[in-house]
């Protein structure tokens, strides 16, 4: 690293790390490499119990059950720094949309506003509020990225990735068609219209494609699983990481939906089969 | 209800639309016409942004108070010789505007376009009651002649190529040569605008909607590319605007501010080509324009969304800039929503207006991208309006049986976070076990709607707590 902004101050942060519900069950490697890069920029990095931001109630109408988690995750992070969150769907309702589902109430609308306020997308956090520009990472290749709906338009994060990407050695980053057009993820809605999703996702794939880079990176595992299905499905050779893997160095495990290397080789990369 | 709506077979709808393979190739004029000159015309505009807030807080205020306004514009409407009626229904205004029509022994009406008259349904109501009605603008002119509804607010035909004009033209026009070349779109223009040529100077009564009605003078507008609103509303006798309430701003001032957002988010033009404030019938001292001038003012539900939280959706100035830029009506189109408004504003706007017992569809079929809110001129928040609409559902148990009791077990479990650590660590484990190594998988039970046309990747197989911890005890309690 460039001599993060932090190491100015005497005291390390201490960040509260949300690896979120689906980095913890479906792809810890995320959240290894998100605690490596908090780390490297000088951070504490723990990790308090945790299951879900409550989004996917929020987005369904179940209000309620969005309160109830959105108040167990402000418990549970209140007492850090930061909060860091390596996604910027989770980071947004958290920032976003605590405030709101609080609004109005004496007690829990202050913490709900203290805790939007020390929450951070990851990379976002990085750049904006350590002011690192560089990680020392290296990765021989193209990699494309594409642009989370919530991460670019509730937090404003397009610049970011691309910036500490530019800085690892050996890769080169080749811009897809409208990086900022929806994969058709959207949560539940991949389900709930599985088909209109799939449409949208099959379009993406395609200028995925034509950008001919051999790695897709964005920074939220809800739209990696869905280009990653596609793509593979496709029977595509273009492998997909969350982009903290890339600027953390720890890309060298199997991409998401790879298959995993033969036994022998397991123990090394910590996957199971 | 005011036109029949098929919002409830949405899913089918949008399955029809989406394996019809001239449909989704005519869509692709959507992002090809409309984006890019959108961003432009932005990007030469420094004040865009700025100009977005001024238009909010116009509407804002207008609706606040919406009517001290109705009254004044009405009054206004009253002085320059005009007659202002009340419709609280569409019902009530498709039977003002027969009234209107048969008073003035009209036989045929040109219409200028409205959204606001397909949502009460004049037409079908005027062929019922032997009065024919003439869409004048060229995509409500071809829809007309299929007997479609618009499939966009701006571009009604957008959903249609040009073979397919031209099939119907040699269908309907049958007084012209079979043998006319036909094959450049200038054509089909010249002989559209041939035929309407008779039909304007033949009209009775002429009938427009209205972008904004001005308070303060009393004044309609309309904002037109082609000319056949100022021919619809000048040439006849009698002049009808119908408009729904929302339209009301305050002065003039006001609408030269938002005019400046309209059509650069609509076309990326930086004004239309026609721009055209009607005051009133003709005055003595006027060449041209009607002897009668009715305004019909349409309520149709949106007085209740006065004071809620639905009432942004009222500062809606109708540019399409929302669908324009969505990923889901770029799919499927603009039919398969099911009713009149189609797309984000579409999917906020008719649970208001047909109840969302009926629209439920529209606003769960979104992802939530946020693309729509990003571009609205009047900075609506169509996203957080569809998820209130979602909350609307779910308190009164409209949403699937199936998702309340996943999304009730997944809550269950999300609330308890042991029991969710463990319970992840075993299902984990499990669905690692179950890939064999694949790294994915191309079935799974339940996730049919995923699988059928992706594969679904297997988890590493330990969740991130458990790994934590294990790293924390390797390292003597740090992790």
């Amino acid at each position: 690293m460039e001599t993060p902004m932090i190491e100015m101050r005497t005291k390390k942060p201490r960040i509260g790390l949300f690896a979120t519900c689906l980095v913890d069950a479906m792809r810890p490697s995320i959240g290894f490499a998100a605690a490596k890069l908090l780390e490297d920029a000088g951070c504490i990095v723990e990790v308090p119990l945790q299951t879900c931001c409550g989004q996917p109630g929020f987005n369904s109408g179940d209000r309620q059950t969005a309160k109830d988690l959105a108040l167990q995750m402000i418990t549970a992070f209140e007492p850090y720094d930061y909060i860091v969150v390596p996604s910027g769907s989770c980071g947004g309702m958290i920032k976003k949309h605590y405030p709101e589902l609080f609004a109005g109430d004496p007690n829990l609308a202050p913490r709900a506003h203290a805790v939007s306020a020390k929450t951070y997308e990851l990379v976002s956090f990085l750049t904006d509020i350590l002011g690192v520009t560089a990680v020392s990472a290296q990765h021989e290749g193209s990699v494309t990225y594409h642009d989370s709906c919530a991460g670019l338009r509730e937090l404003g994060i397009k610049d970011q990735p691309r910036k500490l990407l530019a800085s690892v050695e050996g890769l080169s980053l080749t811009e897809m068609e409208n990086p900022d057009v929806c994969c058709g993820f959207g949560g539940t809605f991949a389900v709930k219209y599985g088909e209109i999703s799939d449409k949208i996702v099959t379009e993406k794939a395609a200028t995925i494609e034509k950008s001919a880079a051999h790695t897709l990176l964005a920074g939220d595992l809800g739209c990696l699983l869905n280009m990653a299905g596609k793509l593979s499905r496709q029977g595509s050779p273009i492998k997909v990481r969350h982009v903290a893997e890339i600027l953390a160095g720890m890309a060298d495990g199997p991409a998401i939906g790879e298959a995993a290397p033969r036994v022998e080789d397991q123990k090394a990369t910590g996957a199971s089969s | 209800m005011s036109v029949h709506a098929t919002t409830q077979s949405f899913k089918a709808n949008a399955t029809r639309a989406m394996a019809d393979g001239q449909l989704t190739g005519n869509l692709k004029a959507v992002r090809q016409n409309f984006i890019d000159k959108r961003a432009k015309a932005v990007q030469y505009l420094p004040e865009f942004e700025a100009l977005r807030e001024i238009g909010k807080e116009i509407k804002n205020h207008t609706l606040a108070h919406l009517d001290l306004y109705i009254e004044a514009y009405a009054a206004k409407v009253e002085e320059s010789g005009g007659h202002v009626h009340f419709a609280v229904d569409a019902a009530e205004a498709r039977a003002i505007a027969l009234e209107i029509c048969q008073k003035a022994g009209a036989k045929t009406v040109t219409k200028g376009k409205s959204m606001i008259t397909e949502e009460v349904g004049l037409n079908a109501h005027f062929s019922a009651n032997g009065i024919t009605p003439i869409e004048t603008d060229l995509g409500e002119y071809i829809i007309q002649l299929r007997g479609e509804a618009p499939s966009h607010i701006i571009a009604p035909a957008v959903h249609l190529n040009k073979g397919q004009i031209e099939a119907d033209f040699r269908r309907v026009h049958t007084h012209l040569d079979p043998a006319r070349n036909l094959d450049e779109k200038t054509a089909l223009l010249t002989e559209a605008r041939g035929v309407l040529r008779e039909r304007f100077l033949a009209a009775d009564v002429g009938i427009t909607g209205a972008n904004f009605l001005v308070a303060e003078t009393g004044t309609s507008i309309i904002v037109t590319n082609e000319g056949n609103g100022d021919l619809t509303q000048i040439l006849p006798k009698v002049h009808i605007v119908m408009a729904s309430i929302e339209k009301l701003v305050p002065t003039l001032e006001d609408v030269s501010q938002i005019l400046r957002l309209l059509a650069r988010s609509a076309t990326g033009q930086e004004m239309s080509v026609y721009t055209t404030l009607s005051t009133g019938p003709k005055r003595a001292s006027d060449a041209d324009g009607p002897e009668d001038y009715h305004v019909i003012l349409l309520d149709n539900g949106r007085s209740s969304m006065l004071g809620g939280e639905f009432q942004d959706m009222l500062r809606c100035i109708r540019c399409a800039a929302c669908m324009n830029h969505c990923p889901v009506y770029h799919q499927i189109g603009g039919h398969a929503y099911g009713w009149i408004y189609p797309g984000p504003m579409g999917s906020v706007l008719t649970p208001s207006l047909i109840g969302v017992d009926e629209a439920g569809h529209l606003p769960n079929a979104s992802t939530f991208c946020g693309r729509c809110e990003s571009v609205c001129p009047m900075k609506i928040p169509l996203p957080n309006m569809m998820r209130h609409w979602r909350e609307r559902e779910f308190e009164r148990n409209l949403n699937p049986a199936l998702a309340r009791y996943g999304l009730g077990f997944w809550a269950f479990f999300a609330k308890n976070p042991r029991l969710y650590g463990l319970a992840t660590r075993a299902a984990m484990k499990g669905l690692a076990l179950l890939s064999r190594g694949r790294g994915r998988f191309s079935s799974l039970p339940g996730l049919g709607a995923w699988t059928k046309g992706r594969d679904f990747a297997a988890p590493e197989g330990e969740t991130f707590q458990a790994a934590w911890k294990k790293r924390a005890s390797q390292n003597g309690g740090r992790a």
